[in-house]
């Protein structure tokens, strides 16, 4: 089937979009569970304005976009872009989000690039001011009136004496047939009347009343339900599989081995969990893996990939001439996406041809690693985007995609694969990277830094599929491709700009490279120097994925130099910064914290009992998308180390702000994400295997906690570019509450989680020091 | 397999399967049913929450065979998106979620231990979710939408 064809024809029979709609049924009837496949790679061509927007006959707006919500309130706030742009109500608008067979390729759904990408000047703002401009061409030649003397309210054009044209009368139904204009000019920040405003979260009624359609509440008519048998421990191969072990079971479709693949189909889901359990693997020995107590000094061992962020070649030097040189190492473990709910997918493969409703945050990217696993072509696969749980980055989504096209493919029906609770923790997401970060930075007479030295190890292993890499995601080396190879490599000294995506280079530094400086920070004496090494589990990006890692580090060590000079630690911060945007969060962070200035440790606590502090850590997200300061008041328990966050103030500046409403939801939440990482979790292992396979052995922060008060600052910068939002508050949490811990005792934190363990072990190291 | 009668949202089904088939399964599976979701499979996270006989219950590790001539509410039998019920009023004017796959846990937790226990301190409230979980930590407004609810039942 053509996909224009299917798009037009989408455009006029389908009736107001609800957003609990069901994915099965989206599109044309006869289209369903089948179809309509692609004609070529990039068959929807981003630089025409057909491809991302349509009036239809009754002047409803539909459009197309390549970034979807996984929760983060993209639907909402991309339905505002396009009613601002185009002058329409909300309800006037219709999102159809990532589907290989309608919407534009906009890669991945991550990154923080949601709003830059789609919210600047390309992508569906373009498309939207493009359209908006061409409707009021198209009305001024039909009403015989320029272009500057013409109004829109509500999708009609009007002229000064009252003459009217409507969206649906200039185009209802047709395509534009028009470029995506550059030239467009999108509406100013000072004219927005829908964008900028709190709109509440269109789907939170269809959720709360248990009408939204996730994923795993599909239903594709001639189902079966599909499960997996992982291996048992890491590196075990499939030796062989004994059929006669679930021979005669009830409703049992279907063994399925690809080479160290196994997994089953079964009519019922019970039927094929049972299966599941009862089926006879024989396997091969596992790996040794490294010792878990001993692995970040492991990784420092190993051979690496090797980047000089930046080098300003007289860091040894001005160490060696400095007074006081003060040294850390910070150590970050494996973490989980941890979704609420077990990935899952539903796959129809018959006929070589393949539909997958998935989870995933990359839609086209899994349409080309369906075909590879299945060796179909790629214009017949479709993938349809159909929400799963929160993702919070690569969970199983990709991986039980993969699953499902296999189990699909080998039965010849639509199957639907769940995965268990520890198929998702042990064999199902690519979790964050575990890394060590040494600090080291000389302090001068006047207590300033005179030098920043920082150095850090991070295992990886695996990542995104993108378009050429399934084996990046278990399933896909399961079935016998490849991860990307991680080939060592030593670093040469840096060239061009300087590139701060996972923040690397601290925020108080120059970033100065052959004289063009890209730092927010003063310090001119600078040294980055990044390892990547192999990572014995699989790891992907986890939300904020290494910015967070280095940004513990950078903001913790910040705080002891700032109390080694015996300054407060806000003051301490702003003599090292240069780039006013992260100057002015963490202004406003301080005064809405109604910030106490003064040195840490707090200089009257008592070092038994109860003990209360605050601290600060601030971050120029990526360099330069997206800044936040976040105070933390945390109560230590000094007896038992427990440490109980109490007060968290985050202040943004994410540009200009799309929706406020939205944006303290992104705020609140990462904030509170982030304590949880920072206090409770970690994945483990022994010899041989994951053991951190459920909610008991890996924790996560409960409902029933003293959540702690939550007040977040919006700083609206309408003159600038819009910039990522729901990375922010999460990266800095870890270093405050450890910087409060440090205020309120005198005992710093070096690694990660926060367990009354560690942090008793830093209050004892404490007296004895 | 075996026809066994459930009632469910005010209705009576007969569904033919095994006795020993999670509830859960069968109010997804069977009767189409999206509010009680798979999260963990083992009791632990709260996504598959329904109420049986007004208590909170883990449809994941309850047996349909178990449920006998209990009354089962899902989250979608308890209001519509017209009418809700006031607890998921309290979570609409809270925006009280993001992807909201928790919320059959954290709102029908609220709504069963709320109903017996108006009188409920804000430690027992805290108490009672030691073992529902939220993984985007909307846990602020989840717990204000709670509080509203708290004090709908107090009057």
């Amino acid at each position: 089937m053509n996909s224009s064809l299917s798009r037009r024809k989408f455009l006029k029979t389908s009736g107001a979009l609800i957003v609990s709609f069901s994915a099965a049924s989206l599109l044309d009837p006869l289209a369903l569970a089948q179809g309509p496949f692609g004609t070529h790679m990039s068959h929807i061509d981003p630089s025409k304005l057909d491809s991302w927007l349509a009036v239809g006959a009754d002047g409803m707006v539909t459009a197309y976009t390549g970034k979807c919500d996984f929760g983060q309130g993209m639907y909402t706030v991309q339905t505002q872009l396009v009613a601002e742009e185009l002058r329409v109500p909300l309800s006037r608008v219709r999102l159809i989000q990532c589907d290989t067979s309608v919407t534009p390729d906009e890669g991945t759904t991550s990154g923080s690039q949601s709003t830059p990408i789609n919210f600047n000047t390309g992508g569906l703002a373009q498309a939207a001011a493009t359209a908006r401009e061409a409707l009021l061409d198209m009305a001024s030649r039909r009403l015989r009136v320029p272009v500057t003397d013409l109004a829109i309210s509500d999708g009609v054009i009007s002229t000064r004496a009252g003459k009217r044209v409507t969206y649906a009368q200039l185009i209802g139904g047709n395509r534009f047939n028009l470029a995506l204009n550059p030239a467009a000019k999108r509406t100013q920040p000072s004219q927005w009347t829908v964008l900028g405003k709190p709109v509440p979260s269109m789907d939170i009624r269809e959720l709360a009343t248990g009408r939204f359609e996730f994923v795993h509440n599909l239903h594709v008519p001639g189902m079966a339900h599909g499960r997996v048998v992982r291996p048992p421990a890491l590196g075990c191969v499939v030796l062989n599989v004994d059929e006669s072990s679930v021979r005669g079971l009830p409703g049992l479709l279907k063994v399925v081995v690809r080479k160290n693949f196994v997994g089953l189909v079964s009519e019922k889901q019970w039927q094929a969990e049972q299966a599941a359990r009862q089926l006879k693997v024989n396997w091969g020995p596992p790996v040794v893996l490294p010792a878990q107590q001993t692995f970040y000094d492991y990784i420092r061992q190993q051979p690496s990939r090797d980047v000089l962020v930046v080098d300003s070649q007289d860091t040894e030097q001005k160490l060696a001439a400095s007074p006081t040189v003060l040294r850390a190492t910070y150590s970050y473990p494996y973490q989980m996406h941890g979704s609420i709910g077990a990935s899952c997918a539903v796959a129809d493969v018959r006929a070589e041809k393949a539909t997958v409703w998935s989870p995933t945050q990359s839609v086209y990217p899994t349409r080309s690693g369906v075909a590879k696993l299945l060796d179909i072509p790629l214009d017949n696969v479709r993938v349809i985007f159909t929400r799963g749980a929160g993702c919070y980055g690569l969970n199983g989504a990709d991986t039980v995609s993969y699953d499902a096209a296999l189990l699909s493919h080998a039965v010849g029906r639509p199957v639907r694969v769940q995965l268990t609770r520890k198929d998702e923790m042990a064999w199902g997401e690519n979790y964050g990277q575990a890394c060590v970060i040494d600090q080291r930075a000389a302090l001068d007479s006047h207590g300033s830094i005179a030098a920043w030295e920082c150095e850090s190890w991070a295992a990886s292993f695996g990542g995104r599929p993108g378009y050429d890499h399934p084996g990046n995601v278990i399933t896909g080396l399961l079935v016998g491709f490849e991860p990307e190879p991680l080939v060592p490599q030593r670093s040469s000294q840096p060239t061009g700009e300087l590139r701060n995506g996972h923040n690397l280079v601290p925020s108080y530094l120059t970033g100065c490279i052959s004289g063009k400086c890209g730092g927010a920070g003063k310090i001119r004496s600078e040294r980055v120097l990044a390892h990547t090494v192999k990572s014995p589990f699989f790891t992907g990006p986890l939300r904020s994925p290494l910015r967070l890692q280095n940004t513990f580090a950078h903001e913790c060590f910040m705080d002891e130099l700032s109390a080694r000079a015996k300054v407060d630690p806000i003051a301490f911060r702003l003599r090292h910064l240069s780039e006013t945007r992260i100057i002015d969060v963490l202004k406003a962070a301080g005064q809405a914290a109604k910030w106490d200035p003064r040195p840490s440790p707090q200089p009257n606590n008592s070092r038994t009992g109860t003990a209360t502090g605050r601290g600060v850590a601030c971050v120029a997200y990526e360099g330069d998308n997206g800044y936040v300061a976040l105070i933390a008041e945390a109560e230590v328990d000094q007896v038992t180390g427990r440490v109980q966050v109490r007060r968290l103030v985050a202040a943004v500046d994410c540009g200009p702000i799309s929706n406020p409403a939205g944006l303290r939801n992104q705020i609140e939440g990462g904030a509170l994400q982030g304590m949880s990482r920072a206090l409770t979790e970690e994945v483990t292992w022994n010899d041989h295997e994951i053991t951190s396979t459920n909610w008991a052995t890996y924790r996560s922060l409960p409902l029933g906690i003293e959540v702690p008060v939550i007040e977040t600052v919006l700083l609206n910068r309408p003159g600038a570019e819009a910039n990522g939002a729901g990375e922010l508050s999460i990266t800095a949490v870890a270093a405050a509450i450890g910087n409060a811990v440090f205020d309120a005792t005198g005992a710093r934190l070096r690694q990660v989680p926060f367990t009354p363990v560690r942090v008793k072990a830093a209050l004892d190291a404490r007296s004895a020091a | 397999m075996s026809a066994i009668l459930i009632k469910v949202n005010g209705r009576i089904h007969t569904v033919d399967v095994d006795p020993a088939t999670p509830l859960l399964y069968v109010l997804g599976d069977e009767l189409g049913l999206r509010g009680p979701k798979f999260g963990c499979g083992l009791g632990q996270c709260g996504s598959c929450t329904v109420l049986m006989d007004g208590r909170a219950t883990r449809s994941c590790i309850t047996p349909v065979s178990a449920v006998g001539q209990s009354e089962i509410i899902t989250l979608e039998g308890l209001g519509t998106p017209e009418k809700p019920h006031p607890i998921q009023q309290a979570f609409i004017d809270e925006q009280a979620a993001q992807c909201g796959f928790c919320l059959s846990g954290v709102m029908l937790t609220a709504k069963a231990f709320l109903d017996h226990n108006p009188q409920a301190s804000s430690a027992q409230i805290e108490h009672a979710f030691e073992h529902v979980l939220c993984r985007c930590f909307v846990h602020a407004r989840m717990m204000r939408a709670i509080e509203r609810y708290a004090q709908t039942r107090r009057v």
